[in-house]
């Protein structure tokens, strides 16, 4: 009836007001809201595009990397790039878990990375075009996904937040092993040195340009931050990250492609250059330089896989017709 | 030992040690580019633990070389062109489509399994020890090859007919697989026989792939040649898995 469902939204709005202010109450207690629990639509909607953004990342970032273990220079780097790319694959399970618990299925979010509804992150899209950059994405990449992911482990939903736990203990390792290969390298031959600061030059902005846009132009931070979601801004991480690199890579005599980059005594930041915002929204947008082979590159995996599937599908489908 | 049987031993783990990195590249191949997730996951695992077991074998026959245990691998790795390997031919093939790889490695891990059996008794103290412990994660290995292939044989229509297309495209090179090994035939006690393992090898494999109906053909071409002789694939294996080492010689990593 009309008039009854009136009533019922009357009654529907009276409720979720109570619930909302309920929900909000417990973020701000600093309880975690878990999979049963009541949310509001946003905060589902922002948490499977977080989630499943973060899963697309990890899956995606395997192109990269992968492609330099079978070019790894010794037995010793073979055996930890491949167990660290491995690692993201687990990463990428792991995030698909946890947003199958807000009622998104694996294969609509992979849908919906294949046909472009879905982000990852931008970084990805850049080549990786010589041994060094391996230790490259290993430190620099990887110690800025951790600063984000530091942040998320504390965030008010649960299965994100400890998924998040898990995967920042590992990614610890991966950066570790990355800085311990910078080192190496910026102290190596002649030509290792080279091929050191020439993955540094290529991947110290692209790796700035991972915290997101500025904060005045990142629509959705003021509603996670509210919720919990995230507890600090992207100009603050990116400024903790450079603050942490910058000097640490000096150190070891690389030159950061930046010439307004200098310690502020006042603030006690390192101040940097204006950030490319042009190119960053250009990758957002598909027209990075590695965009299309990524891309093609899922697709290509997904399609020759089909059949798999398909007979995946079948024998468990014949399993239970026999059971 | 005598210096004429360690030498013998090291080529032979050599040999070993070869078919395992191999493998291992083969596997990696697939990381990335899986058909499920849980076989990115699968792959590189299994790609990891050869490559654990290649090194595993290259720095006991180091040992045995009065080598230094640290390079001696990577030179091995890194610094032998293709006629100086001595893994067999079935390894290096290109992965092809996942019935192809699946059942490489199902036919490779039944061996590794028999193999090992016998390595664990070795008069030779650390290859018993190094066998026992590889030897775990292979049964591993097997019963993740044992799984996929009613998955594959009996799923639909097109998963048997790869298959079974794989299954008659690897089938020749398996007699390669039951030649003695470089060094074999002076490490009696040392090693099993590698002819004797054939006949349990035969019984489980056809066993296994009967119940996923599939069949050995019955006419093959055996392409049993000795384990000097490379594929042409091997050339472009190392191409790519020596390039930054080769480029860089004076450079550690």
């Amino acid at each position: 009836m009309y008039g009854a469902s009136v009533d019922d939204v009357k009654h529907d709005e009276k409720e979720d007001a109570g619930k909302m202010a309920a929900f909000e109450a417990r973020i701000a207690r600093g309880e975690k809201i878990e999979p049963g629990d009541w949310m509001p639509a946003e905060y589902r909607k922002q948490l499977i595009r977080m989630i499943s953004q973060h899963a697309h990342s990890e899956i995606v970032g395997m192109l990269p990397e992968g492609a330099w273990i079978t070019r790894a220079p010794s037995l010793k780097r073979k055996l930890i790039l491949l167990a660290k790319v491995q690692d993201e694959a687990g990463h990428g399970q792991y995030l698909y878990h946890a947003a199958e618990t807000l009622g998104i299925s694996r294969e609509e979010m992979v849908e919906m990375l294949l046909t472009g509804a879905a982000k990852y992150s931008n970084i990805f899209n850049y080549p990786t075009l010589n041994w060094a950059d391996i230790g490259t994405i290993g430190w620099l990449v990887d110690g800025a996904a951790i600063m984000n992911q530091t942040m998320l482990a504390r965030c008010s939903y649960g299965p994100y937040s400890r998924a998040m736990v898990r995967i920042c203990m590992e990614e610890n390792f991966h950066k570790k092993q990355g800085q311990e290969q910078v080192i190496l390298l910026s102290q190596g031959t002649p030509s290792q040195q080279k091929m050191m600061q020439d993955a540094i030059t290529r991947w110290w902005w692209p790796t700035l340009m991972m915290f997101g846009p500025h904060d005045t132009d990142s629509p959705n931070s003021p509603l996670l931050v509210r919720w919990g979601i995230k507890t600090r801004s992207n100009d603050e991480l990116r400024q903790d990250f450079v603050n942490q690199m910058a000097p640490d890579l000096m150190a070891l005599g690389l030159e950061l492609p930046d010439p307004d980059l200098r310690l502020n005594e006042e603030t006690g930041n390192w101040d940097f250059g204006a950030i490319n915002w042009d190119e960053f929204w250009r990758v957002v947008k598909g027209d990075g330089p590695m965009n299309a082979q990524r891309m093609a590159a899922r697709r290509k995996a997904h399609d020759d896989g089909l059949w798999v599937r398909e007979a995946l599908a079948a024998y468990a489908e014949r399993q239970a017709r026999l059971n | 030992m005598e210096t004429r049987l360690n030498a013998g031993l090291a080529e032979y783990l050599i040999a070993l040690g070869d078919d395992e990195l191999i493998l291992s590249h083969r596997d990696s191949e697939w990381c990335g580019h899986a058909p499920i997730l849980e076989e990115d996951i699968a792959f590189a695992n299994l790609a990891v633990d050869e490559l654990g077991h290649a090194r595993l074998w290259y720095e006991l026959a180091a040992e045995l070389l009065d080598e230094d245990k640290e390079r001696f691998p990577d030179h091995l790795a890194y610094f032998r062109d293709a006629s100086e390997w001595r893994n067999v031919q079935l390894v290096s093939l290109p992965n092809g489509d996942w019935a192809f790889s699946v059942l490489r490695r199902y036919l490779f891990d039944v061996l590794e399994v028999e193999r090992l059996r016998g390595l664990k008794q070795s008069s030779y103290k650390p290859l018993a020890e190094a066998a026992a412990k590889i030897y775990n994660e292979e049964l591993y290995h097997v019963r993740h090859g044992r799984a996929w292939l009613p998955r594959l044989g009996l799923g639909t229509e097109e998963s048997h007919r790869r298959m079974q297309t794989a299954l008659n495209d690897l089938w020749p090179f398996t007699p390669q697989l039951f030649q003695a090994l470089p060094g074999e035939s002076e490490l009696s006690g040392v090693v099993p026989t590698t002819p004797g393992l054939e006949a349990e090898w035969r019984t489980k494999v056809v066993a296994d792939l009967a119940s996923a109906n599939l069949n050995p053909p019955e006419k093959s071409n055996p392409m049993n040649r000795p384990r000097t002789q490379q594929t042409e694939h091997m050339m472009d294996l190392l191409s790519e898995s020596q390039m930054v080492a080769r480029a860089n010689v004076e450079a550690r990593w």
